[in-house]
């Protein structure tokens, strides 16, 4: 388990997020497109992601985790903010230099049905990212390399010839990760690479991921809305809420101490398999939906569900992504008072 | 006797060209008053297929259903295409996964709630009105007055879900079957929706079955846990028990295989190996034989009989997890 610091950049840091903002155009109009609006489904996000570790990315339901994943991909456009990757900042990167940086960083998506081509075999699905990125050399090394590939993520040599739909869901995802790393990249950004698979199914591609990891030395960005997940597999987690990151710590701090209230509430929500620890539980019933992306509270984006919150500033002043203890950050203008017992919910 | 008694239900899909698909392979279960029902297991193992052949829901055309559904006594799977109709207004009512699929998107939410008072209880329209929105109310929508006049699309996924919850309680029903009701729905949604089905089982003395893939939304609500595995029961258990000491390979190798939040993640999972494709047929053996750690050669040979062991437990194998328990052979 790793304790960094993640407030400073230095040679640890693989990627660099500062300030990120991708802000969606809402248009009306039938001759003339008009934007009347705009969805902030990322709204201010500074992360590092440090070499070798794997970082969560947990929330709920539409609080902008794809989005920033695909930004740091620059599958999406940023609206604001800069994105550094090994020391290189991507957005002044363009044509040959963009697509090679590219390949360092892999994508793998929740469902592998439709994010691979039906018509490609399996082979020609991992051929197509080799030459893609120039490292399809002859004919015989690319049949050794997609060899490795398949036994790196336990399928049988005779996958080669079948094609997507010919496989069970847990296969696919096998598929979706052979293709990711046979560019050899340094990021990989999994986004709920299990959350479509039966328990079972999904214990095993956890279990792979982490392999993985340790033979080739790969950065993860998992991104999941499972907390149980994303606990077992992350070194480091960070917390989003409407577009802004509200808690980041290490996966057995957030879990032992979570500071934020949404981050109580969330963990305090979600069932354990042990009938004693169910009998148990103290849940912080949250009131109310989530406000939509588009129409941010003011203040403090939790103020509206808040149960700890205080008249004074939650409503009106924004707080701040904070260090309240190393490697402990946390936006919340009373995080500390509310550790300390000094105000209740 | 128990509200509802399942005994030996199958279900099997035969569709022209293709091989007849057993869904449900004799399931027999009990449903007592004011009890919570568990059926767990992974996807494909019919547990909807059960929930549906017991509200009468399946389509009639190339399905065949045997064995029997016993609902005080009246075998539901011999009523009427009407008669079940009614049943399903007055005695059992169910919330699915998908409320937007569920929900009529041209009619507004009161006045669904509204019809459903209306056509099973006979109340008339205004009285029928005023239960709807205090319905609306119970089931935790803010503003009921002003929600009764809006349109599923206009509502949140967890307001979804508790007006379907507020539409099938609309009937006061004895049984509700909930087929995987906050699978859909973030954790703290599905925290408020569970929340809501326990209170109101409680208060109202009305029997739940559950259906769920998720091991700890099984702990924390179920009475008795039924657990599934291609078709049948495998084991099933009073809760304490089933997670203090599963004695099924199946249900022990499901609970090895979930994270759990309150444990780091330094431990490695033990996932069972292979996936439901790899099953063999039960005729045959034990269907979760090839998957199985503790498989014997006879696994592959003979079909594990249902056997209750002296706890009270009921298993499916040859060769359970954990010390035996004296075993006797009868029937469910
Ligand atoms: N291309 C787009 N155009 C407009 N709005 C978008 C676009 N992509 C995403 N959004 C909106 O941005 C917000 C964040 O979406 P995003 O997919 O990043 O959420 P998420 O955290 O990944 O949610 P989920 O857990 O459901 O996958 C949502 O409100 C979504 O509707
Ligand atoms: N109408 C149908 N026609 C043919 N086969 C069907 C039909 N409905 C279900 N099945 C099959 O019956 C089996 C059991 O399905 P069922 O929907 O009950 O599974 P489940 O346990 O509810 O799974 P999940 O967790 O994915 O909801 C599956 O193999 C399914 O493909
Ligand atoms: S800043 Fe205020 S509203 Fe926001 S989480 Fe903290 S106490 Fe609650
Ligand atoms: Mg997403
Ligand atoms: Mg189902």
């Amino acid at each position: 388990m790793m304790t960094v610091d993640s407030v400073v950049s230095d040679d640890r840091t693989l990627i660099d997020v500062d300030g990120l903002e991708v802000h969606f155009p809402i248009k009306r109009g039938i001759v003339v497109d008009r934007t009347v609006g705009y969805v902030y489904a990322v709204d201010g996000v500074s992360v590092r992601v440090h070499r070798g570790e794997t970082y969560g990315l947990v929330g709920e339901s539409g609080c902008g985790k794809s989005t920033l994943g695909k930004a740091l991909l620059r599958l999406e456009q940023p609206t604001a903010g800069s994105i550094v990757f090994d020391g290189t900042d991507l957005a002044e990167l363009k044509g040959e230099p963009l697509r090679r940086m590219r390949r360092r960083m892999q994508m793998v998506f929740q469902d592998s049905l439709s994010s691979l081509d039906p018509r490609q075999s399996v082979e020609s699905l991992l051929v197509e990212g080799l030459r893609a990125h120039g490292l399809d050399h002859g004919r015989e090394a690319t049949a050794t390399r997609l060899q490795e590939l398949l036994s790196a993520v336990g399928l049988p040599a005779s996958a080669l010839r079948k094609y997507p739909h010919e496989f069970s869901g847990g296969q696919r995802q096998r598929i979706g990760i052979a293709r990711a790393l046979a560019v050899d990249p340094d990021l990989v950004v999994a986004d709920e690479p299990v959350s479509a698979l039966d328990v079972s199914v999904q214990a095993q591609v956890l279990n792979l991921l982490t392999d993985l990891q340790d033979e080739f030395g790969l950065t993860y960005l998992v991104i999941a809305h499972d907390l149980a997940v994303v606990r077992h597999i992350a070194d480091r987690i960070g917390v989003m809420y409407l577009g802004g990151l509200v808690e980041e710590t290490g996966a057995d701090s957030l879990y032992a101490e979570p500071l934020h209230p949404y981050t109580r509430a969330l963990l305090s929500a979600v069932p354990v398999p042990e009938p004693e620890v169910e009998d148990r539980r103290e849940q912080i019933l949250l009131s109310g939906d989530l406000p939509s992306p588009a129409e941010p509270p003011t203040g403090c984006r939790f103020h509206t569900r808040c149960p700890w919150r205080q008249p004074q500033r939650c409503d009106s002043e924004r707080p701040e992504l904070r260090e309240v203890a190393p490697g402990h950050r946390v936006a919340c203008h009373y995080a500390e008072d509310i550790r300390d017992g000094l105000i209740g919910p | 006797m128990a509200l509802l008694e399942v005994r030996d239900l199958s279900v099997s899909f035969a569709r022209k060209g293709e091989p007849t698909v057993t869904a449900v392979d004799g399931i027999s279960f009990d449903v007592q008053p004011g009890r919570t029902v568990g059926l767990v297991g992974e996807s494909g193992c019919g547990k909807s297929v059960t929930s549906l052949a017991i509200m009468g829901l399946l389509p009639r055309r190339g399905t065949e259903v045997s064995g029997s559904v016993l609902f005080e006594g009246t075998d539901l799977l011999g009523l009427s295409q009407r008669d079940i109709e009614q049943r399903r207004g007055r005695d059992l009512g169910m919330v699915f996964q998908d409320p937007l699929s569920s929900l009529n998107p041209v009619v507004p939410i009161g006045l669904q709630v509204a019809e459903v008072i209306e056509r099973h209880r006979g109340v008339p329209r205004r009285a029928a009105m005023s239960q709807a929105r205090e319905l609306l109310d119970r089931v935790g929508i803010p503003d009921p007055d002003r929600r009764l006049k809006e349109y599923s699309h206009q509502l949140s996924g967890g307001m979804r879900q508790r007006a379907l919850i507020a539409m099938a309680l609309a009937c006061r029903p004895r049984l509700l079957i909930a087929d995987e009701p906050t699978t859909a729905l973030d954790v703290t949604i599905q925290a408020q929706i569970l929340d809501l089905l326990t209170t109101l089982v409680a208060d109202t003395g009305t029997a739940l079955i559950m259906i769920t893939h998720d091991l700890g939304v099984v702990a924390g609500m179920c009475d008795e846990v039924n657990v599934l595995y291609a078709g049948r029961v495998v084991e099933r258990a009073e809760r304490h028990e089933l997670f203090a000491a599963p004695r099924h390979p199946y249900t022990a190798g499901l609970m090895a295989s979930v994270p759990r939040l309150d444990s780091s993640g330094e431990q490695r999972l033990s996932p069972i190996s292979g996936s439901v494709a790899d099953n063999i047929p039960w005729e045959q053996g034990c269907a979760f034989c090839p998957r199985c750690s503790n498989a014997l050669q006879l696994c592959g040979q003979a079909t594990p009989e249902v056997e209750h062991t002296g706890d009270g437990r009921l298993l499916r194998c040859h060769n359970p997890v954990g010390e035996a328990t004296p075993i006797s052979v009868e029937g469910p």
